[in-house]
């Protein structure tokens, strides 16, 4: 017990020191996930849009391989981006493994297939009469995508906060491909691990910490936005 | 229910995960050098002082990979890293054999200890020589934990059940799967015996209860070699910065620093510097 109260002190002495190491590497874990996040909801809203409204052959299997996608293991994802990106993989021109883009990269393939899967089924649980009436009140193409993206904000919402809990807490895949190297790809988790292989509990502890309050302070922004837009919905009169 | 909040918010949501800067990518490819090495070079925290003193001096950029052993040497052989820092020398000679790592040269060395719990039910204490030890752990069925992950402390322990003529099996012996430090744990939970490296020991002994048992027999000793990868190995391999770092390894002011280290913080150095030395002239 004694162990846990030193590790919240020190979570909160290293947190208000400034301790410049721990800094960085809590702005490098927000900023690797946070650009793994952007870029799954970047493909992956489209695609769950596509595959909610569509009809085409194959779209179960689709559809199942993206629900299958949403429970990937990360150190699954890792070893496969790994072995891509080894300078005798196929992308081993680009020399990108153990840099932080290509801790982006497995991050995005461990979001893509939340925010695709989650985006889908708020899509699906809208009245598919909507669509119908807005085409009929004469909106284009892009104003109907708008509209229904707007219909459906809470579980998009709710589909960011899935995506970005994903990456930000994994460790198998950014510990494969970012190496943990000090100062260039070292985040939260793969420094929690390491402080704990080397002895340093208080340490680990204040690191799993500052991620808690990290991940905290994303999704209470995120579902503040999300709950401010529930209460100004109008009441069905 | 504007829809300019509606979309203020949605915004907010997207500029708040904006802040990914283009620049992510590392600096220029030619001036990484990739060191795979083993984890207990990283915990026990000599390397976070050697390869800054090293990319200053040479201006070389080091991504330093800390696997076990098994995998670091594969990684080198594969022609994924630069330079290979281990402690597995007959694993290592394999890869020598083959043609795969070149230039082994040794760089320092620690030494293991079996360590156990205080009631030590195997009496391993009145052992002189470590493979004395292990008949008696396996004799009375001791519980024993394993790292059991191909790392050079794995190495070291399977090839001293080799020689006692043992091969350890049964519900008495335990396969962690982990790290040194977790594998300490364990054995301190299970009231069970295992082989450390000292560095880790000392950095985990005021969280267990597991006593040191026998320690300074010579084939308990922890050698570490740096050896530079063959350019056969693959495409990439940045053979100038892999031969730089070992030669640095072995360098006079290096030694010097290997030395020192840990002196300060547990009281003993952690490493003995030993370059330039044959394998045989070392402790005893």
């Amino acid at each position: 017990m004694g162990l846990i109260w030193d590790g919240i002190g020190q979570a909160f002495w290293l947190l208000f020191t400034g301790d410049p190491e721990i800094w960085a590497v809590t702005w490098l874990s927000l900023k690797i996930s946070g650009g793994a996040t952007l870029l799954s909801l970047l493909l992956g809203i489209p695609i769950g849009i596509f595959l909610a409204l569509t009809q085409f052959p194959g779209r179960s299997i689709t559809v199942a391989l993206i629900n299958t996608g949403m429970g990937l293991p990360p150190v699954v994802v890792g070893l496969f981006v790994s072995i891509f990106l080894w300078r005798s993989g196929p992308l081993g021109l680009l020399e990108l493994l153990y840099t932080p883009t290509a801790m982006v990269i497995a991050q995005l393939v461990i979001a893509f297939p939340i925010v695709a899967g989650l985006t889908m089924a708020a899509f699906q649980t809208l009245n598919p009469n909507l669509s119908l009436q807005l085409l009929g009140i004469g909106a284009s193409r892009s104003q109907l995508l708008w509209l229904l993206c707007k219909e459906a904000r809470l579980p998009l919402l709710a589909a960011v906060m899935a995506g970005f809990g994903g990456v930000i807490s994994e460790v198998g895949a950014s510990m494969m491909v970012g190496g943990n190297i000090r100062g260039q790809t070292r985040v939260l988790t793969t420094a929690t691990v390491l402080e704990t292989g080397k002895g340093n509990f208080e340490i680990a502890i204040a690191l799993g910490l500052i991620l808690l309050i990290l991940t905290f302070a994303v999704n209470f922004l995120l579902t503040h936005i999300q709950q401010r837009e529930q209460l100004r919905w109008p009441k069905p009169s | 229910m504007a829809a300019k909040t509606n979309r203020g918010a949605l915004l907010a949501a997207l500029t708040f995960l904006l802040p990914v800067p283009l620049d992510l990518r590392a600096a220029e490819p030619a001036k990484n050098t990739i060191l795979s090495t083993t984890t207990s070079t990283q915990d026990s925290g000599l390397l976070d002082l050697l390869v800054p003193l090293f990319e200053k001096k040479t201006g070389y950029r080091v991504k330093t990979i800390s696997v076990g052993t098994g995998q670091a040497l594969a990684l080198a052989a594969k022609g994924e890293a630069d330079v290979a820092l281990v402690h597995a020398p007959s694993l290592e000679k394999k890869y020598l054999a083959d043609g795969k790592l070149l230039n082994r040269r040794l760089v320092m060395y620690n030494d293991f200890m079996i360590v156990g719990p205080g009631a030590d039910p195997a009496k391993v204490k009145a052992a002189k020589r470590s493979l004395e030890a292990l008949k008696l752990i396996a004799g009375s069925g001791t519980r024993f934990v394993s790292r059991g992950d191909n790392s050079g402390t794995h190495n070291l322990e399977k090839s001293l059940w080799r020689q006692a003529g043992i091969e350890p099996r049964g519900a008495w012996y335990i396969e962690s799967g982990q790290g040194m430090g977790a594998t300490l744990g364990i054995a301190n939970d299970r009231n069970a015996y295992t082989i450390t490296d000292r560095a880790t020991y000392l950095a985990f002994r005021k969280r267990l209860a597991l006593g040191i048992l026998l320690e300074r027999d010579k084939p308990l000793l922890n050698i570490y070699s740096v050896m530079e990868v063959n350019p056969a190995n693959g495409p990439r391999i940045n053979v100038v910065g892999g031969k730089a770092f070992a030669d640095f390894m072995v360098a006079p002011q290096t030694q010097a620093v290997i030395k020192g280290f840990g002196v300060e913080k547990y009281g003993q150095p952690l490493f003995v510097p030993v370059a330039g030395k044959r394998e045989e002239e070392i402790g005893g």
